[in-house]
């Protein structure tokens, strides 16, 4: 049996968990409600994170256009996605939500951006 | 000189909110302005996500959130100047700015918002010892650069203070390549939120060293390394602790301190907690016709609280240009923080005139556990309620009712504190 430490960021008291894990059965102590029960079982089998980052972007009063992956992508992805945010451009003038990259690292995740940026005046 | 009804310094959240609160109210002729080349204040760097979370419904970055205010403000046609800063404001309200289209300016104003927010504890105020090499940062001046200036900050960093910018910024530098050792904290806690514990440092297996300070620094023309030392119960460093960390960048974390120059030269009482200006339940300085709100007034961590706090401030102001006359009878009582509440916000209430319900932030002295935060009227307990954990980096709040002071109408005293449950 594998056990796991956690701490719930479900709300500010930030339980502290106790996850004990044998073959397919998840057990989870010291939540005070349920919602730290679900977060423990999401958090050991498949975590996920919304990743934010900024790409390049040309011909704007600004140097970067802030970006993030639509949803939360798996957490053993997050560094391959920077990678190809990293290598990322984009043109102004950029709208909230406009794709950055299509599929990234292949989780089927898109990168779109989070800022209006007008073309230079 | 031209005169307007409300003009609001300052294009934050709490700037932009307060600003729409008041044209929604009915005033029109409302003037925002602001220093930056943008709207959004310090949204614009905010690139993560977790904003909105109480307002929306959901996580949005914090150019998102600010973008939502942004149109809301431009789609109500509010008039606002950029690169136009503020540079004094008089008792009568005649407020003298600078920009770069109009030279020097002079208006005035029936109603004034102070909406500045906050800017970081200068590294001057800490006190490290050694050079002063390139490569020390404060935690949002790296991040301005990193995020909209597009610079690469470092590429072995150490983080002073766990505020919850050095902790976002432990992790956009991860994410970014560069090796974060350590972050250290003076205080046996972390002033940050603890989902930006879990999400930025445990995430990445990056240290968080409490009770430890930098206490050298290496490095002549550019940091090369730092010494951390744990400190004790009166915050001295213990000798013998000493951990060397080779370095090229310090990132400082170290507190935010609202803006608060130009609120003491139009005279009104500050606060020595908060930094900011004592309001009332109205949200009004010492100087009627001037509100505060935002980080300008105490220090947020939720934008959810700053944007419902400024709407509450615009509304008010709105009010006051409307109805010009005082309130004829009015029953003015301060409301005290004891045992462990630092302080609140506001700090005096009008029980005579409040609307049905104040809103009373503040924030606790030390981590807490099984206590209740107690409301006292004239030494009489009117409310308890439990709590199982209380941090100084959660803002906590309780709600004053207009009712449940019917029977107090002599009263002169309220008290907000802690008391073992
Ligand atoms: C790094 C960081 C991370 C944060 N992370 C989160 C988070 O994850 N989730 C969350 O909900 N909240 C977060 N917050 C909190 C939230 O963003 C702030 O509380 C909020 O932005 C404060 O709004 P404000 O309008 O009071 O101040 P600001 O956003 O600072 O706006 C003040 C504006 O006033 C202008 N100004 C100042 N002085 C003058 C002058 N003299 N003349 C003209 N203009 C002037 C400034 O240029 C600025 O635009 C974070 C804050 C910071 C600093
Ligand atoms: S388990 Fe429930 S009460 Fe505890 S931190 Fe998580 S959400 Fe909050």
């Amino acid at each position: 049996m594998e056990v796991k430490n956690l701490t719930c960021i479900g709300c500010p008291m930030g339980c502290f968990l106790t996850v004990s894990i044998e073959d397919d059965r998840i057990g989870v102590e010291g939540n005070t409600c349920p919602r730290g029960a679900d977060y423990a079982k999401k958090e050991v089998t498949n975590p996920t994170r919304i990743v934010t980052s900024s790409v390049r972007v040309n011909g704007a009063d600004i140097a970067r256009v802030s970006v993030k992956t639509a949803s939360d992508i798996p957490k053993g992805k997050i560094f391959d996605c920077m990678k190809e945010i990293s290598a990322a451009q984009m043109d102004a003038p950029v709208s909230i939500g406009d794709v950055v990259i299509e599929n990234c690292a292949g989780t089927g995740v898109a990168v779109i951006a989070t800022k209006n940026v007008p073309c230079k005046k | 000189m031209k005169q307007h009804d409300i003009v609001v310094i300052g294009g934050g959240p709490a700037g932009l909110a307060a600003a729409i609160s008041a044209k929604k109210a009915g005033v029109s002729d409302i003037l925002i302005l602001e220093r930056d080349s943008t709207l959004g204040g310090i949204l614009n760097q905010c690139i993560h996500n977790g904003f909105g979370l109480h307002t929306f419904k959901e996580e949005l970055t914090g150019p998102e959130y600010a973008a939502r205010f942004i149109k809301e403000a431009q789609d109500m046609e509010i008039p606002y100047r950029l690169g136009a800063m503020v540079l004094s404001i008089t008792p009568e309200k005649v407020i003298t700015y600078m920009s770069k289209s109009e030279g020097l300016v002079q208006i005035s104003a029936k109603a004034v918002i102070l909406a500045m927010g906050c800017r970081e504890r200068p590294r001057g105020a800490l006190n490290i010892p050694g050079f002063r090499p390139a490569g020390i940062y404060s935690a949002g001046t790296a991040q301005r650069l990193m995020n909209i200036d597009g610079y690469s900050v470092g590429k072995e960093v150490v983080i002073l203070g766990s505020g919850d910018i050095g902790l976002i910024m432990a992790r956009r530098m991860t994410l970014e390549g560069a090796k974060v050792k350590v972050v250290a904290e003076l205080m046996p806690y972390s002033g940050g939120l603890k989902r930006n514990i879990v999400q930025c440092l445990n995430d990445y297996g990056i240290p968080l060293l409490l009770s430890h300070t930098v206490v050298g620094i290496d490095g002549k023309d550019r940091l090369t390394g730092v010494t951390i030392a744990q400190v004790d119960a009166n915050r001295q460093p213990i000798p013998g602790t000493e951990i060397h960390y080779d370095c090229d960048t310090l990132l400082l974390s170290c507190g935010l301190i609202p803006e608060n120059e130009l609120t003491r030269e139009i005279g009104v009482e500050m606060n020595r907690v908060t930094s900011g200006p004592n309001v009332d339940d109205k949200l009004q300085t010492g100087v009627p016709g001037v509100f505060a709100c935002g980080n300008v007034l105490h220090v947020h961590d939720l934008v959810d609280y700053v944007s419902s706090e400024a709407a509450l401030a615009g509304a008010n102001a709105a009010a006051f240009v409307q109805n010009e006359k005082t309130a004829e009878k009015t029953h003015k009582v301060v409301i005290k923080a004891e045992n462990g509440v630092r302080y609140t916000v506001p700090q005096t209430i009008d029980v005579e005139n409040m609307s049905d319900s104040v809103t009373v932030r503040f924030r606790v002295a030390d981590i807490y556990q099984n206590r209740s935060v107690c409301v006292y009227y004239d030494g009489k307990k009117v409310s308890s309620r439990k709590k199982r954990v209380l941090a100084p980096g959660e803002m906590e709040q309780v709600v004053l009712k207009k009712n449940s002071f019917a029977d107090y109408p002599a009263l002169s005293e309220i008290v907000i504190c802690t008391e073992e449950a």
